[in-house]
């Protein structure tokens, strides 16, 4: 989303925020899907061109490198990217699998989790993740807390981006750019419970085609997401360019992020509370009376050996 | 004027110590205020001390390398002082008296009590990780070269380092407030007799026997000099 938040949905979360957030309308919003049917894209990349297009990003001319990826990766103005596999299947057949690249907006998004700044990333009622750039501070933590290695920071205002889902077209009522490009059919957008369907039906279809193992991709390990694939070879998510078979917020993230944070935020408060009440209550820790006697007794006795000393040596004594 | 600072004789840190130590101090301090905005959010209005979320971001990691380098001097220096002795194992073991200020019943204590070298030892092993796990998330000069599950590992061992380094920065300031005259000792470098005797009694005697020797040999050398002439 551009700017301050202007929607008028719930946020169900929002991120470094311990109140509850915006949530009092009821009249019910629909969660909203991507569906990515890989089977049917061909790799023209024109939702690649449209996301630069609506989004205003124009990347930098790269090198070619004799892949068809390109760029090679997401980048802070690259925010999808179609990652081409060549696949040999069990019968010694070459497929050419092509997976359309871009932030998965999770149910339980590890981005939002570990994000520092208050409303620097929310999740809108329809299920959208979004950056609120302004509020980003540049640290890199959405990087560390995502599942899928999507956020980027950008080198020229140190402020972090991805794919918002077009949430300024989807909040208006249109598909998404991507949506709105695809010349096949491959992306498709809609109510989660209607793309669920139809990802069920071209599962199905799939099946029938011989593709035994054909399944929605939309995993459980993070609650869902609301960008989902159909693929040919759903049990093995790896072959399409390292596409985490079973992802989930890190439980190193999780850690890091959990309830033992505000536990020990309150152990620093109480620790300082804990010196003054005993500074009240034992005192403070002083020497006495006692101990300027002692020391005035020792340098008298230590005076009176140096002048026993001075004594002996001046009458020749040993 | 209270006992403390009356007849500030022996010297017990030198003006070299005491710079080192308030500017690893200062810096320590500014590191917390700008690292607990991103420990908790509740911390998060700490940001306007340094001019800003962003603002606390890049200058948070700076401050701690300022900080590591005078450390590592601040940590050569009182290296042979902070290894502990049998009686220090005494002195924690009887921490209630300790605590209570049942002072007379407290085993001998060097230049330094056990607690001064918890807080030595303690530090010494958090501040290199914290150099070490901050280095590796730092953006955006380093962070995203680093292996992403390394990254992560870092980000949850800086938290619960900078945690435990800040209980003990709190010990240590209190300690410096509740036993009067050492907050004294660290500014002025200097205190009383007295105050040695009471607190650390061994580096007394110490301190005692060398300005005997002192005297001794300053008294040998005027008694050779009225002797010549």
């Amino acid at each position: 989303m551009r700017g301050e938040q202007v929607n008028l949905q719930n946020i169900i979360a929002r991120s470094a925020t311990t109140v509850p957030s915006p949530q009092e309308r009821t009249g019910g919003i629909d969660p909203v899907t991507k569906l990515i049917d890989v089977s049917r894209c061909i790799g023209c990349k024109a939702c690649q061109v449209a996301c630069a297009e609506w989004n205003d990003l124009r990347d930098e001319v790269g090198n070619n490198v004799g892949e068809y990826d390109n760029p090679l990766d997401l980048t802070p103005n690259t925010w999808q990217v179609m990652r081409f596999d060549e696949y040999e299947n069990e019968q010694g057949n070459l497929e050419w699998l092509i997976r359309k690249d871009n932030c998965m907006h999770c149910a339980d998004p590890g981005c939002l989790e570990a994000c520092p700044a208050p409303g620097a990333i929310v999740q809108y009622a329809n299920g959208i993740v979004d950056f609120n750039s302004e509020h980003c501070i540049g640290c890199g933590y959405c990087v560390t807390g995502c599942p899928f290695d999507v956020p980027r920071i950008s080198e020229v205002d140190g402020k972090s981006y991805k794919c918002t889902l077009c949430s300024d077209r989807v909040f208006h009522g249109l598909e998404p750019a991507c949506v709105k490009s695809c010349p096949t059919g491959s992306i498709m957008f809609g109510t989660r419970d209607d793309m669920l369907d139809l990802a069920e039906t071209r599962t199905n279809f799939l099946k029938r085609r011989g593709f035994d193992n054909a399944g929605v991709y939309n995993p459980e390990g993070v609650d869902g997401t609301h960008v989902i694939y159909v693929l040919q070879h759903a049990d093995k998510p790896g072959i399409y360019s390292a596409l985490p078979e079973n992802p989930s917020i890190s439980p190193m993230v999780s850690a890091w992020k959990g309830v033992t944070k505000p536990l020990a935020s309150a152990a620093i408060g109480l620790a300082a509370l804990t010196g003054f009440l005993h500074y009240a209550t034992a005192g403070p820790k002083e020497h006495g009376e006692d101990d300027e006697q002692a020391v005035r007794d020792d340098e008298a006795r230590q005076r009176e050996r140096e002048a026993r000393e001075e004594r002996d040596e001046r009458e020749g004594r040993p | 004027m209270s006992l403390a600072k009356t007849d500030p004789q022996l010297l017990r840190y030198g003006v070299w110590t005491r710079l080192l130590h308030w500017l690893v101090a200062i810096s320590f301090v500014l590191l917390v205020l700008s690292g607990l905005p991103f420990f908790h959010p509740f911390f998060w209005s700490l940001t306007g001390l340094f001019g800003g979320p962003t603002m606390t971001r890049i200058l948070h990691p700076w401050i701690g390398l300022f900080l590591s380098l005078l450390f590592v001097l601040m940590a050569i220096r009182f290296f042979k002082e902070s290894l502990f002795k049998r009686h220090d194992v005494q002195w924690l073991k009887q921490i209630d008296d300790v605590l209570t200020n049942r002072d007379e019943k407290l085993p001998p204590v060097g230049k330094n009590n056990a607690g001064q070298k918890l807080v030595f030892w303690v530090m010494l092993l958090c501040i290199p990780l914290l150099l070490i796990t901050g280095v590796l998330m730092w953006q955006p000069l380093v962070g995203e070269e680093v292996p992403i599950t390394l990254r992560r590992l870092a980000s949850v061992s800086h938290a619960y380092l900078a945690f435990l380094a800040i209980i003990t920065l709190i010990i240590h300031i209190y300690s410096g407030i509740w036993v009067k005259g050492s907050f004294q000792a660290m500014v002025r470098g200097r205190v009383s007799k007295a105050w040695a005797r009471h607190h650390h009694d061994l580096w007394y005697e110490e301190e005692m026997e060398k300005e005997r020797k002192h005297r001794e040999i300053s008294r040998r050398h005027a008694s050779r000099r009225g002797e010549s002439p």
